[in-house]
């Protein structure tokens, strides 16, 4: 925009046939499924870093939906979790730089996630972090939740002496649980 | 609310049925509502370790509205979202029972709204689990259990404040007694629950209030205070006349969106 005048555009020659629509090539190949997979399993939980979704059981299939997109289906800890955007975006990232930039998400509530989908490496991993890993899930909805407290052993010293602080803790999916051993707090994985 | 999770593949048939659209717009005002209320709380609930209680417990009502306005705008075809449904409509468009929307009072009040809401919620979301609809089974499964754990943690408050000095149980008792006129309006039913019912789509929420009643009374009973017997109850929230104090609550949650209009961050 300096003043100078922009040159006329002359009319292209005339051909003799039209061009041939142009193949669309993706920016990058696309990754095979099994890969895609782990790549997704590897993404971090956003309020549980030290363990990815694929071990907190988040992730229920990578797989071709019936129209041949590349469809990631996950289950949400909690209805209400804030992370889920997050995971959400992250997974769509993941799908864009595998060369699956149409691939979906899609959240799938049965069966519900419960504690049991935690791999035996995520309790591992939870446990190193300081968190104690959920207890088995109630059988049902119905009567008193049962707390087996006297099951979860505190991540710092063993003792099993531990008992509940709080049902309610700093992520949504954690309660907090005092050590009478060695009167540390800590953050356990609700079984919800 | 945005970031939410790609619709399903349209070789799924949806089949727009209003009915049931308006249904579970009313259990997901109900959700909306009471969380947002229960929100009011933070930085004022007794203890810290209640204050990490009441949001978590409103963060999880706040996700079983989402999941429900979601469906809702499935159901009846037009596809809207969780926003729209939370952020564009006016207080008369909104269908939550009075419970939910009532002033959280002082913090006996509350304890008892929990109580009401909370025995009432576990019974109607087990009996939703129940439903062919796998998405309304799905739903009413996992926020059955859900709200089982926020119903523990309301049975404990009413027994502590019961059982606990003679200050407190006179104030649990005002507490039930200004909730139960407002507890009766869960479990009615109009010609939308009826043509639902009648059609098999949903359980019948009229049946469980007899047995909402005996466990209610048995934590109430148990905390050492009386079951209120009133004469009276309100009723309106579901045809969307609402109480005084709702039109600044739907304003404060509404603010943000009505500023920025479509604003996505």
């Amino acid at each position: 925009m300096n003043g100078t005048i922009p040159p006329v555009a002359r009319s292209a020659p005339p051909r003799s046939k039209p061009p041939a629509p142009r193949p669309v090539v993706p920016l990058r190949p696309a990754r095979a499924v099994a890969e895609v997979r782990a790549l997704v399993e590897a993404l971090p939980d956003p309020e549980l870093p030290m363990i990815g979704l694929g071990d907190l059981g988040v992730v229920r299939s990578v797989a071709p939906a019936a129209d041949g997109v590349l469809e990631v289906e996950i289950t949400p800890t909690y209805l209400g979790c804030p992370a889920l955007p997050a995971i959400v975006s992250a997974i769509r990232d993941v799908l864009a730089a595998s060369g699956h930039p149409g691939g979906r998400v899609r959240q799938v509530l049965s069966p519900p996630w419960t504690a049991d989908r935690i791999t035996a490496a995520g309790r591992e991993k939870l446990a190193a972090h300081g968190i104690a890993p959920p207890v088995p899930a109630p059988a049902k909805a119905n009567g008193p939740v049962p707390v087996a407290l006297a099951a979860v052993p505190c991540p710092h010293c063993g003792s099993r002496a531990t008992r509940r602080h709080s049902p309610f803790g700093p992520a949504r999916c954690q309660s907090v649980l005092r050590c009478t051993a060695c009167h540390e707090l800590f953050p356990h994985l609700s079984a919800l | 609310m945005t970031t939410s999770t790609d619709p399903a593949p349209p070789t799924e048939a949806v089949r727009a049925d209003a009915h049931l659209a308006v249904h579970l717009l009313r259990l997901g005002d109900d959700a909306l509502v009471l969380g947002q209320r229960l929100c009011q709380w933070i930085t004022r609930a007794p203890t810290i370790e209640e204050d990490m209680a009441l949001s978590n417990i409103a963060l999880d009502l706040i996700g079983h509205a989402r999941t429900l306005f979601t469906l809702s705008g499935h159901v009846d075809g037009t596809g809207r979202s969780e926003d729209e449904f939370a952020f564009t409509r006016s207080d008369r468009e909104f269908t939550n029972t009075l419970l939910s929307e009532l002033p959280g009072g002082d913090f006996a009040v509350t304890v008892s709204r929990q109580l009401a809401y909370t025995h009432y919620a576990v019974l109607y979301y087990e009996a939703l689990a129940g439903c062919a609809d796998v998405r309304l089974a799905a739903f009413g499964e996992r926020a059955a259990r859900e709200v089982a754990f926020h119903r523990m943690h309301a049975d404990n408050w009413t027994l502590r404040l019961g059982l606990g000095t003679p200050e407190s149980s006179r104030r649990m008792q005002r507490g039930l007694e200004r909730i139960w006129p407002y507890t009766a309006e869960l479990f009615d039913e109009d010609e939308v629950v009826d043509h639902l019912v009648e059609a098999g789509t949903v359980p019948s929420p009229a049946p469980l209030h007899s047995v909402w009643e005996r466990r209610v009374s048995e934590v109430v009973t148990r905390a050492g205070l009386t079951v209120p017997t009133p004469r009276w109850q309100a009723r309106g929230g579901r045809v969307g006349l609402h109480t005084e104090e709702f039109g600044p609550l739907i304003a404060e949650m509404q603010s943000v969106y009505r500023q920025f209009p479509g604003g996505r961050w």
